[in-house]
């Protein structure tokens, strides 16, 4: 690179050319990413006759919409949140807990493995432990007495699928916090020691501040994934959670909201709410690296 | 720092039974169907079923044209923006990121809303609605596919083409008399190999079980086949769910083996 004539002295004829390179590329986003997205918003701003018309994102606030929103919000927001904690803890015991190594590798195994088992194979794991006929259930029931769906336990609920979804949330967590974990310098600890600081002075002061980006970002984008989930709660539930995921599907088989651009406007919505969870991750991310490197 | 050790084997051994507990129940329940004994009956009756042969064969041979494709159009571009557009790098990267964006619910509603209907100018059609033919689908059910890998795909074969010295080898490839299909085929392809083989795994560890394209573009693949099975069985979706985390485990683990425990990350993560 360094014996050669500099390339921009001979580029002028070749700009041109360098970027149809990148055309089928571009053709192949236009086509199966833009195109599919964007006859989305347009047709969430049409009626039914092709008219411009406000009235399909008007009628995203009427309840049985506004209840799907605050269902997805509100899973995704216990998943991330419980998910997020319980992947920080794992990852900062297997790289700062002194545990042997050979735990770390298979924690990180486990983990990518995990953050990739989801959909239908999950739901009927979880259906096969916690079940009404589950191995779990059974085994409570047998050893202990406690009949847990007798105790407002039900796997097709709410809190089912939230037990469901850690399963692949946490992993992801671990996945993305142990190299942070791993960029905390020793030199900032030894610094802090020597300037008589203690552990929790150390944590709160130094480390915490400098993670809490990364910590927030990833959870924000464990929102996402659990927001945009949507074979893993239909392969449990069967649909009966009211979910927008859910509700686009059933859209989709047959027009159960009377509205065809009240369906891409549910859609369209969101594409919003992700594309707000994973800008602010991107952000967050970027704000971590100017110390994690 | 006995205290601290304590505290990390507890979350540790809490975290390992998460992950141990549902699969070890499954497993267990896989081989319960025949009373009272543990047997493979399940997975006998599972693979006896041609509709699993035909479902999985489909969903292997839509993961193969998946990666094919993807490593086709994925490995030039990301080494053209590499070799001769980096200012285009931040456009090709933002784009690559879009399918976190648009969920694979999403997608697929946008792709049956544009492509059942036929391609005209005016009231002349050009090209039939592809979700009238099979081959059509197929093809919409790729590039769904490519789209959902794209992220993974681009950002392993990125991170392959940093490792290597993109310049220097092209440059050397052209005074020897290489045209652009020999470079890529044979210099940048092999010199990627484990990159791509890791690219290639997670995209299969994806494809193959997938449900939401599959099942709203109505293809006879493995995901929907699974849940089908799973509304009238018991024991065989149980048996053909260890088959598939028995799955997704060798593609891991294998693209854990090649990266020696080194994994990006946003390296990981399917499709849920």
């Amino acid at each position: 690179m360094t014996s050669l004539p500099d390339p921009s002295l001979r580029r002028p004829r070749r700009i041109s050319l360098a970027w149809v390179g990148l055309l089928p590329f571009f053709l192949f986003a236009l086509a199966f990413l833009f195109a599919p997205s964007s006859s989305l918003l347009f047709g969430s701003f049409l009626d039914s006759e092709g008219a411009l018309t406000f009235k399909n994102i008007l009628g995203l606030s009427q309840p049985s919409i506004r209840n799907a929103y605050w269902l997805s919000i509100r899973i995704s927001a216990v998943t991330a949140v419980v998910g997020g904690l319980f992947g920080f803890l794992l990852a900062y015991a297997v790289t700062l807990g002194r545990l042997p190594r050979w735990v770390r590798t298979s924690l990180i195994t486990f983990s990518g493995v995990a953050s990739n088992f989801a959909g239908v194979p999950l739901a009927f794991a979880f259906i096969a432990v916690l079940g009404r006929t589950g191995v779990i259930t059974q085994f409570l029931e047998d050893a202990i007495g406690l009949e847990i769906y007798d105790h407002g336990f039900n796997l097709y609920s709410f809190a089912g699928l939230s037990l469901t979804y850690l399963y692949f949330q946490f992993p992801l967590m671990v996945l993305i916090m142990a190299p942070a974990l791993d960029g905390l310098k020793r030199e900032w600890r030894e610094a802090s020691e020597n300037l008589g600081a203690t552990s929790q002075q150390y944590w709160r002061y130094i480390a915490l501040p400098i993670l809490l980006p990364s910590i927030l970002g990833t959870m924000i984008l464990l929102f996402g994934n659990a927001f945009g989930a949507y074979a893993t709660a239909f392969a449990l539930t069967g649909g009966s959670l009211n979910l927008v995921t859910i509700q686009i599907g059933a859209q989709m088989r047959g027009d159960v909201l009377h509205n065809p651009g009240l369906g891409y406007a549910l859609a369209f919505g969101m594409v919003i709410v992700m594309a707000i969870s994973i800008g602010l991750y991107t952000w967050l991310q970027r704000l971590s690296e100017r110390w994690l490197r | 720092m006995k205290r601290g050790t304590f505290g990390a084997w507890f979350w540790v051994v809490l975290g390992g039974l998460y992950f141990l507990l549902p699969l070890l129940g499954t497993l267990d329940f896989s081989l319960r169907m025949r009373r009272g004994v543990l047997s493979f009956d399940a997975y006998e009756k599972a693979f006896a079923d041609p509709q699993f042969g035909q479902t999985f064969l489909f969903s292997n041979q839509m993961a193969l044209l998946t990666i094919i494709v993807s490593l086709l159009l994925v490995v030039p571009t990301a080494y053209w923006v590499h070799l001769r557009v980096p200012r285009l790098r931040s456009v090709v990267e933002f784009i690559t990121l879009l399918p976190f964006v648009i969920p694979a619910i999403v997608l697929v509603f946008g792709m049956i809303k544009i492509y059942s209907r036929p391609l005209a100018f005016g009231s002349l059609e050009l090209v039939r609605p592809l979700t009238n033919s099979v081959w059509g689908t197929n093809l919409l059910l790729v590039a769904g596919y490519v789209v959902l890998s794209l992220p993974y795909m681009y950002r392993a074969v990125d991170t392959g083409l940093r490792a290597i010295d993109v310049r220097t080898l092209t440059e050397a490839a052209q005074s020897l008399g290489a045209g652009w299909p020999t470079i890529l085929w044979k210099i940048i392809f092999p010199n990627l190999r484990t990159a791509l083989l890791s690219g290639a795994l997670l995209t299969f560890a994806i494809v193959v079980g997938e449900l939401t394209l599959a099942n709203f573009l109505d293809r006879p693949a493995f995901g929907p086949y699974l849940w089908l099975l799973g509304q009238h069985r018991a024991y065989q979706p149980a048996a053909l769910s260890i088959i598939s985390f028995g799955l997704t485990w060798v593609a891991m683990g294998v693209i854990q083996f090649l990266s020696r425990g080194r994994i990006k990350p946003g390296q990981v993560a399917g499709a849920h």
